[in-house]
């Protein structure tokens, strides 16, 4: 006979069988726990990514380590856990280099829907752009370090018929990182190289040939959220008149204008937003020197070379507000890709070695007259202060100019769910 | 149940002879070869990388070839303060090779750690594990001389020696005779539950660092079903700063033996391990010696102390290298063989500890606490000290004063007596129990040191370690120091542990260049709570407390680091640091 037990989370009566694991009891009764290491036929549970914690009778505790018993008090999504939750996984994000639009797993995997699903904008810690490698000497698969973030889902999980481990840990502290066993790599089937592929909460672990099978748009987390108004129908907000003209600068630092391509992609709203902004400096105007001081600077990506770290400074110098568009201006984005590598190496293999130069016909650039190369891609806010951020690969143009208007004229806005989601 | 209670677990012994095997190779050939990693994965049936996951978590197993002489110079804190870089360079001078690496002929390999446990004799360096103390570029000078004439570490070594200060009146619980045998004879007047009961009299408490009351623990232990039990006392001591331990086990073994076998009579365990930290290996013949002699005196074995069907003996385990071993449940993975990776919080060791089976783990003063109570009796103990917090407690005093070594005081002095006790010299700031532990200014200098108002300001607690820093210091290369030494020593199996203390790290060393503006002391307050909110073990929760406190306590210090001119404009981005690679790349 189960026993049953009644607790509390945040104040909502539950009835459970007693040893349950609270995570779980959470969710048959509607209440989510975001979880990243919880895998629910794991015995005892992993306990690392730590992503769970609630506070469990005034205790800070994973969520998923607690079997529920009478009486429990259990506070899971007060503002204060929320915040650190986020703050977790946007340590994850800091401490690997996750470059999504680059990734095979976008859209499967449960790293980037997490950040999602806690309304993670922009990640509050500098990026740690740590060199690891991606190891392409197994087998079967390839094992991308960048991605892992040490959820020992698969140490503990993956084992061959002999029962022994394909993936331990090596090393420890910052340099810890998930080890491959070739040998008994080798031993794994298709099968079960394939579950373990599909075990990674992240990208870390692909299968040759098998990382592109499902199209963009039917992927896992493609439709499919906690967010009660996912698909809900976009509102148009309410735009009051008499609004003040105000002047606006843009630039495109190291970044492919991916985002300047979606200030422009609202339709006819462009020509409501001509009324009320002249533009100064910007590519879209093409002036190339500040005349005015301007209310609101938007910068997209991030500092690649000297010149551009000049055009930033004017920029902070000459605007009151100062927004970092997308995710090249916010920590570096697709260019960062580069930041692990060492400076020459990246020069030799663009200038030198590249597939499409015939041997010896080319020179590495180096005049007075050219921006210098900056050891590796700096964000924007490690330059100067940069007061707002709008994030997204490149963000949809409504959400951008949501976001402006009420930087501007105090608009009131809401995203949906659906404008935030950019894969 | 749902099966959640009875999950599989492992049940083979086999695994513990890892570390034990793992030494031996590093000892004998001073690296751990490939051909080793194959071999020992064919002994335990595991694969390689589990055996290389094993040898690349320890501090002190290598890969590759570590020289003749392996010198480990400790980088802690007090270390630093007295004369730790001159002491380095003439090592650096004296090998001709730098830390990190070997000289050219495969004699001396160089390598820093953390304290090793002499923090009243530093600066200090093992050499083949070999302690060597007091030193100085003329000192280094002359070992390394010797060395390569033919003289072994073990003929140069020091043999550490610390003051030690008692209470006065003869009130010393742990410093006078200690008759052995008496304390187990008592225990078994007792009984099981009389030794509990006088444990809860006495109010005992761990002192290891977590306060948690001993008699708690052994009850809890002593109501298992299952068996064996296991016995195993917790001599890691890992804060810098603490050598109260190693104190203990030089002088007062004994006791320590005696507390151990007094545990086993009353949970019913047969089998002790004592877990040494891999930087007191040359205590080990002491240890080995005392417990030679219990056997000897028919207190170990069958029957122990004539005590019948009582069968308990003891063995030693030395760790290799890690701080975290000295949380309990690293520990336990560690003695089985393992990465010492802490546990979930999913058993407690009393419940399923060493090889699941239930186990009290107690640090080496509990247990020579326990053996001079049950000798005394709880009455005479609780003369000492103050109500609610009886008896006494050791404290490693070290840096800035006089006198440093291990201070034996009533529980209830307070930091000002201390200082005084020790001459300190112009304190200004104190660390007390480790950099995991609580700072303090000198406005706090009345505040008692006991176990009353563990969470409150009015009393605070100690661990053991007790650090001295005078006004010259600079606090923040002493919390950038302990920061470091968190990150380099997290297991790195949680988040905010692994991740969080490398950020916190980098944003110290940002405020000391002084770059840092407001924005990032807030940030480092906040950061530093989530980082102890969130951890997994008690590493990662203690690990920001020091920064915490100093950045309220030593607010004036933080505020004139800050970037004054800071205008939002100029973040001090150091644009020719910036260009340096691009611009060696191109010169011609
Ligand atoms: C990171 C960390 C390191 C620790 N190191 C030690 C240690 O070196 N020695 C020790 O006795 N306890 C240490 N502890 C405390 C142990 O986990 C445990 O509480 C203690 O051994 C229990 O013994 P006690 O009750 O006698 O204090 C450490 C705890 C943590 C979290
Ligand atoms: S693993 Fe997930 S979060 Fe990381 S780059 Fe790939 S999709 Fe993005
Ligand atoms: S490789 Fe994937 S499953 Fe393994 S620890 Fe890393 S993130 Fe987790
Ligand atoms: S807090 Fe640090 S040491 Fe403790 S489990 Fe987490 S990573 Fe390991
Ligand atoms: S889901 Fe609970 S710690 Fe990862």
């Amino acid at each position: 006979m189960e026993n049953k037990i009644n607790f509390t989370i945040d104040g909502n009566p539950i009835q459970a069988n007693e040893g349950d694991n609270l995570v779980t009891v959470a969710k048959e009764n509607g209440i989510f726990i975001p979880s990243l290491c919880y895998f629910e036929h794991i015995q005892p549970p992993l306990g690392t990514c730590r992503v769970c914690t609630c506070k469990i009778n005034g205790k800070y505790q994973p969520a998923c380590t607690e079997r529920v018993s009478e009486g429990l008090v259990v506070e899971a999504n007060t503002d204060e856990l929320k915040d650190l939750r986020r703050a977790l996984v946007e340590m994850m994000f800091a401490e690997g280099n996750h470059i999504c639009p680059a990734c095979e797993k976008s859209g499967n995997c449960d790293l980037q829907h997490m950040g999602y699903e806690l309304g993670i904008a922009s990640v509050r810690f500098p990026h740690l752009f740590k060199d690891r490698i991606i190891d392409y000497k197994p087998s079967r698969m390839v094992l991308e370090h960048n991605r892992c973030i040490k959820c020992l889902r698969c140490v503990v999980d993956v084992k061959t018929k002999e029962g022994k481990k394909v993936f331990t840990y090596q090393d420890r502290g910052n340099k810890t990182y998930v080890g491959i066993d070739y040998e008994q790599e080798a031993t794994l089937t298709e099968d079960e190289a394939m579950r373990a592929m599909n075990l990674c909460p992240t990208g870390a672990i692909i299968v040759r040939g098998k990382n592109l099978s499902m199209p963009f748009g039917q992927r896992k987390y493609d439709e499919n959220s906690v967010q009660k108004n996912f698909n809900e129908k976009k509102r148009k907000p309410k735009t009051s008149l008499n609004m003040e003209k105000k002047i606006v600068a843009t630039c495109s630092l190291a970044g492919c204008f991916g985002c300047h391509m979606s200030m422009l992609d609202i339709d006819t709203d462009l020509l409501d937003i001509i009324e009320l902004i002249s533009f100064d400096k910007s590519p879209i105007t093409d002036i190339k020197k500040f005349s005015h001081r301007c209310h609101i600077g938007i910068v997209e990506g991030g500092c690649c070379n000297d010149e551009n770290v000049e055009t930033l400074r004017a920029f902070r110098e000459n605007c009151d507000i100062l927004v970092a568009l997308g995710e090249c201006a916010i920590w570096g984005g697709v260019p960062s890709m580069r930041n692990s590598i060492p400076l020459g190496e990246c020069l030799e293999e663009a200038y030198l070695n590249s597939t499409t130069n015939e041997p010896g016909s080319t020179i590495i650039p180096y005049h007075e007259d050219l921006p210098k190369i900056l050891n590796r891609i700096y964000a924007c806010n490690e330059i100067v202060k940069i007061d707002y951020f709008i994030p997204g690969c490149p963000p949809d143009g409504n959400h951008i100019w949501k976001a402006i208007k009420n930087l501007l004229w105090n608009e009131e806005y809401n995203i949906l769910y659906s404008e935030f989601k950019y894969d | 149940m749902s099966g959640i209670l009875s999950p599989s677990l492992p049940s083979d012994l086999s695994q513990t002879q890892m570390l034990n095997n793992l030494w031996e190779l590093q000892i004998r050939n001073n690296f751990i070869s490939d051909n080793d990693i194959d071999e020992l994965s064919q002994r335990y049936q595991i694969s390689k990388v589990e055996v290389e996951g094993v040898v690349s978590f320890y501090h002190f197993f290598h890969r590759k070839p570590t020289g003749k002489f392996t010198i480990y110079l400790n980088n802690s804190i007090v270390s630093e303060m007295k004369g730790f870089q001159r002491v380095k360079e003439a090592f650096e001078r004296e090998t001709k090779t730098s830390f990190g690496s070997v000289d050219r002929s495969g004699n001396f390999g160089l390598f820093l750690t953390p304290c090793i446990g002499l923090s009243d004799q530093e600066p200090a360096a093992l050499i083949n594990f070999y302690p060597f103390t007091n030193l100085n570029s003329i000192k280094v000078k002359e070992i390394i001389h010797a060395l390569l004439k033919g003289s072994e570490p073990a003929q140069l070594c020091d043999s550490p020696f610390s003051n030690i200060y008692t209470p006065a009146d003869n009130k010393t619980v742990f410093f006078k005779e200690f008759p052995e045998g008496k304390a187990l004879k008592n225990a078994e007047t007792l009984g099981q539950s009389g030794v509990i009961d006088c444990l809860k009299k006495s109010e005992l408490t761990g002192r290891g660092g977590a306060n948690f009351p001993t008699h708690i623990k052994w009850n809890l232990a002593k109501s298992q079903k299952a068996t064996p039990k296991y016995v195993i006392c917790n001599a890691d001591e890992g804060e810098p700063g603490t050598f109260k331990d190693r104190v203990l086990i030089s002088s007062n073994s004994k006791a320590l033996i005696e507390g151990m076998l007094i545990c086993g009579y009353t949970i019913g365990a047969t089998k002790g391990i004592i877990y040494l930290r891999g930087e007191y290996r040359w205590l080990e013949p002491k240890l080995n010696e005392a417990i030679d002699d219990f056997r000897r005196n028919c207190l170990l074995g069958k029957d122990c102390g004539n005590i019948s069907g009582f069968d308990f003996d003891i063995s030693i385990q030395i760790g290799a290298g890690s701080y975290v071993c000295g949380e309990e449940t690293a520990l336990l993975e560690s003695l089985e063989g393992k990465r010492g990776e802490p546990r979930t919080k999913w058993f407690f060791p009393v419940e399923r500890g060493f090889m699941q089976h239930p186990t009290v783990i107690n640090n080496v003063e509990t247990f020579c606490a326990v053996a001079h109570i049950i000798e005394m009796g709880a009455e005479e103990y609780c003369k000492l000290g103050i109500p609610g917090s009886p008896g006494t407690k050791l404290i490693s005093v070290s840096g800035d004063c006089k006198l440093p070594g291990i201070y034996e005081i009533e529980w209830g002095m307070t930091v000002a007596e201390l200082l005084e006790l020790c001459e300190a010299q112009d304190p200004f700031y104190i660390q007390i129990s480790g950099p995991s532990g609580e700072c303090i200014s000198m406005k706090e200098k009345f505040r008692r040191i006991s176990m009353l108002d563990l969470l409150g300001n009015k009393d605070i607690r100690c661990g053991g370690s007790f650090m001295i820093f005078n006004s010259q210091r600079d606090l923040g290369k002493v919390l950038l120091n302990f920061s470091t030494f968190f990150k380099n020593e997290s297991c790195g199996i949680c988040t905010p542990c692994r991740a969080g203390n490398f950020i916190i790290q980098r944003k110290l060393e940002k405020l000391i260049n002084g770059l840092a503006n407001k924005n990032d002391l807030d940030e480092l307050k906040n950061w530093g709570t989530i980082i102890k909110k969130s951890s997994r073990c008690g590493l990662g929760k203690t690990a920001t407390n020091s920064l915490i406190f100093a950045m309220d306590k030593f607010r004036d210090y933080f505020n004139n680091k800050l970037d004054k001119d800071f205008n939002g404009l100029n973040f001090k981005f150091d644009m020719e640091a910036a260009l340096e690679d691009y611009e060696k790349f191109n010169a011609p």
